[in-house]
C-alpha cells in the first residue's frame, strides 16, 4: 500500500518544490496523479498560489507533429524569458491498465533547462483525451510559478475536446496528407480551436490544408464556441470577435514557431482584455465543481450499495424486468435511505 | 477510490548505439504487464536520462545498451540518479554485457542485468519481485522512502 503522507510531510514537500526543488515537485505530481487522500491537503495548500499561469492546450491527430510543436514553442518561450511546464498524455490500454509515454523522444532539446519541467501522464480511463489529473497537475505547475503551460492532448483525432475546459488557448493541429483534409477536421475539434496550426508545411498539399481550414471557418456559425455545455449563444458581441487565425509551421525546423507564441499571446491579450479570460475562468471553475461533486456523489452511492446489490440490479436490467432509469431511481433511493439509517453512528 | 500507485519506468537507450528494437520490445512488455512506460527514445546523455527519471518519479530505470559502453555510461549514470536523491530507484540495464562486467554493475548499484534471449516475463516478474508487488497486481507497493 501506497503509505499515507502526514500533513507535515506534505508541507515539507510543497516548501521543498517551491525552493526549487524539482523533486519534490515530481512528488507532488505523483501524489497528486494517484488521487490518494493527499490531493486534497496538497490542493488546498496551492490553490491560493495559483492562477498566474497561462495554459495552452495541443490537440490533433496522431502524426501532426504535436510533440515537436510543443518542443518548438518551449524554446521560443523559453528565449522570450518565460518558465514552461509541459503535460504530456498519452493513453492507458483499457486491456492491460498499462501505458506507453513516448512523447519525450521529441522532446530532447528541453532537457537539462531548469525553467522547464515535463512530465508525461497516462489517461487512466479517462476518455476526453486528458488524463484524469490533468487539472490538478496544471494548478500543482501554476502554485510553482511556471509561466506557461502546455498540455498535449491525446492524438486520438476527435473525442479530445476536454481540453477546452483546461485550457486558456487550444491549439488545433493539423497536417498535410494526412487523408481526406476535411475529414480530418471533425465538428467538436474545429469549435474548440483558438488557433489552427496546418504543421509540416513544406510538405505538399499544406496550401490546400489552409484552404480547407479557411473554408469550414467560413462555414463554422459563428455563435458556436469554447467550454461546450455552458456556453450561451447570447454572448455578447465581443465574445464572438476573435477569429482562429491559421499558422503554418514546421516544427521540426523552427519556422513558424514565433509566429504561433505571438498568435498565442495575442489570443491571451484578446481574453484578458475582452473579458472573456473571467468568463472561461469561471466555466473552467463551474465545470470542475461539477465533476469533483460527481466524484463526491458517486463515491458515497457506491459506498452504501452492496457490490452484490449493483450486480443484481444490473441483471434485472439485462432480464428487461425493470427498466435503467427505475432502476437508478432505486438505488438512489436505498442511498437515501441507509444514510438516514448511518446518521449518529458515525457514519461508514 | 483508486490510490494505488502505478509502478512508472523509463527505458533510456544512452549513448551512441542506434538499435533499439530490444528497448522498443521491453516498453511494450511493462506496459502489457501493466507499467507505465516511459519511453525516450535512442542516443540519450547520462544528464537527460537522470532528469528523466526525476521528472517523472519513475520507481525503474531501464537502461538498453548494445554498443559496449556500458562500464562508461552506466557509472556515470548511477553518479546523477544518486545526486538527485534517485539512488533508491530499481536500475536495470539489458543489451551486450560480457559476463565479467556483471559483478562490477552489481557493485555500483544496478539490480538486474539481462542479456540477449531474456524472456520478458522474467524482467517483468523481476520487477514485480524486487518492489515488492504481488504476482500479478500491477499497482499498489510499498513507496520508498523519502529524499535521500
Amino acid at each position: 500500500m501506497t503509505r499515507a503522507r502526514t500533513p507535515e510531510e506534505i508541507d515539507a514537500l510543497i516548501t521543498a518544490a517551491q525552493e526549487g526543488d524539482r523533486r519534490a515537485l515530481a512528488r507532488l505530481i505523483t501524489l497528486v496523479e494517484n488521487e490518494g487522500p493527499a490531493v486534497e491537503a496538497v490542493l488546498q495548500r496551492l490553490y491560493p498560489l495559483t492562477g498566474n499561469a497561462y495554459v495552452i492546450g495541443i490537440t490533433g491527430a496522431p502524426g501532426t507533429g504535436k510533440s515537436t510543436l510543443v518542443n518548438a514553442m518551449t524554446r521560443e518561450y523559453r528565449s522570450r524569458g518565460l518558465t514552461v511546464g509541459i503535460i504530456a498524455i498519452d493513453p492507458t490500454s483499457p486491456f492491460s491498465g498499462g501505458a506507453l509515454l513516448g512523447d519525450r523522444v521529441r522532446m530532447r532539446d528541453l532537457v537539462g533547462d531548469p525553467g522547464v519541467f515535463i512530465r508525461s501522464m497516462a489517461t487512466r480511463g479517462s476518455l476526453g483525451g486528458l488524463a484524469r489529473a490533468t487539472d490538478d497537475v496544471v494548478l500543482l505547475l501554476d502554485a510553482m510559478g511556471f509561466d506557461r503551460i502546455l498540455i498535449e492532448t491525446v492524438g486520438v483525432g476527435q473525442a479530445e475536446v476536454d481540453i477546452a475546459s483546461s485550457a486558456h488557448t487550444v491549439i488545433v493541429v493539423e497536417a498535410p496528407g494526412m487523408g481526406d483534409d476535411i475529414q480530418a477536421i471533425k465538428a467538436g475539434i474545429l469549435e474548440i480551436a483558438d488557433i489552427f496550426v496546418v504543421n509540416k508545411a513544406d510538405r505538399e498539399g499544406a496550401e490546400r490544408t489552409v484552404m480547407a481550414l479557411q473554408a469550414m471557418l467560413g462555414l463554422a456559425p459563428r455563435t458556436v464556441s469554447h467550454h461546450g455545455r455552458r456556453m450561451r449563444v447570447d454572448m455578447p458581441e465581443e465574445a464572438r470577435a476573435w477569429v482562429p487565425p491559421i499558422i503554418k509551421t514546421v516544427a521540426t525546423r523552427g519556422e513558424g514557431i514565433p509566429e504561433l507564441v505571438d498568435a498565442v499571446e495575442r489570443h491571451r491579450a484578446y481574453l484578458l482584455e475582452s473579458g472573456e479570460f473571467h468568463r472561461r475562468e469561471a466555466t473552467r471553475v463551474a465545470h470542475e465543481l461539477d465533476h469533483i461533486l460527481r466524484e463526491a456523489l458517486l463515491q458515497r452511492l457506491v459506498r452504501r450499495i452492496s457490490p452484490a446489490h449493483l450486480e443484481a440490479t444490473v441483471q434485472q436490467v439485462v432480464a428487461r424486468r425493470v427498466d435503467p432509469y427505475t432502476a437508478a431511481a432505486e438505488l438512489m433511493r436505498r442511498e437515501e435511505e441507509a444514510r438516514g439509517e448511518d446518521r449518529g453512528d458515525g457514519g461508514a | 477510490m483508486n490510490t494505488s500507485r502505478k509502478v512508472r519506468v523509463l527505458i533510456a537507450k544512452p549513448g551512441l548505439d542506434g538499435h533499439d528494437r530490444g528497448a522498443k520490445v521491453v516498453a511494450r512488455a511493462l506496459r502489457d504487464a501493466g507499467f507505465e512506460v516511459i519511453y525516450t527514445g535512442i542516443r540519450q546523455t547520462p544528464e537527460a536520462i537522470a532528469e528523466a527519471a526525476l521528472q517523472e518519479d519513475v520507481d525503474v530505470v531501464g537502461l538498453s545498451i548494445l554498443s559496449g559502453a556500458h562500464m562508461a555510461l552506466v557509472p556515470k549514470i548511477m553518479r546523477l540518479l544518486r545526486e538527485r536523491g534517485m539512488g533508491d530507484v530499481l536500475v536495470l540495464v539489458g543489451g551486450i554485457i560480457p559476463d565479467e562486467d556483471v559483478p562490477k554493475l552489481r557493485a555500483i548499484g544496478v539490480r538486474g542485468v539481462f542479456g540477449p534471449g531474456t524472456l520478458t516475463s522474467d524482467i517483468v516478474a523481476f520487477i514485480r519481485r524486487e518492489l515488492g508487488l504481488k504476482d500479478g497486481s500491477d499497482g499498489d507497493h510499498a513507496e520508498e522512502g523519502e529524499g535521500s
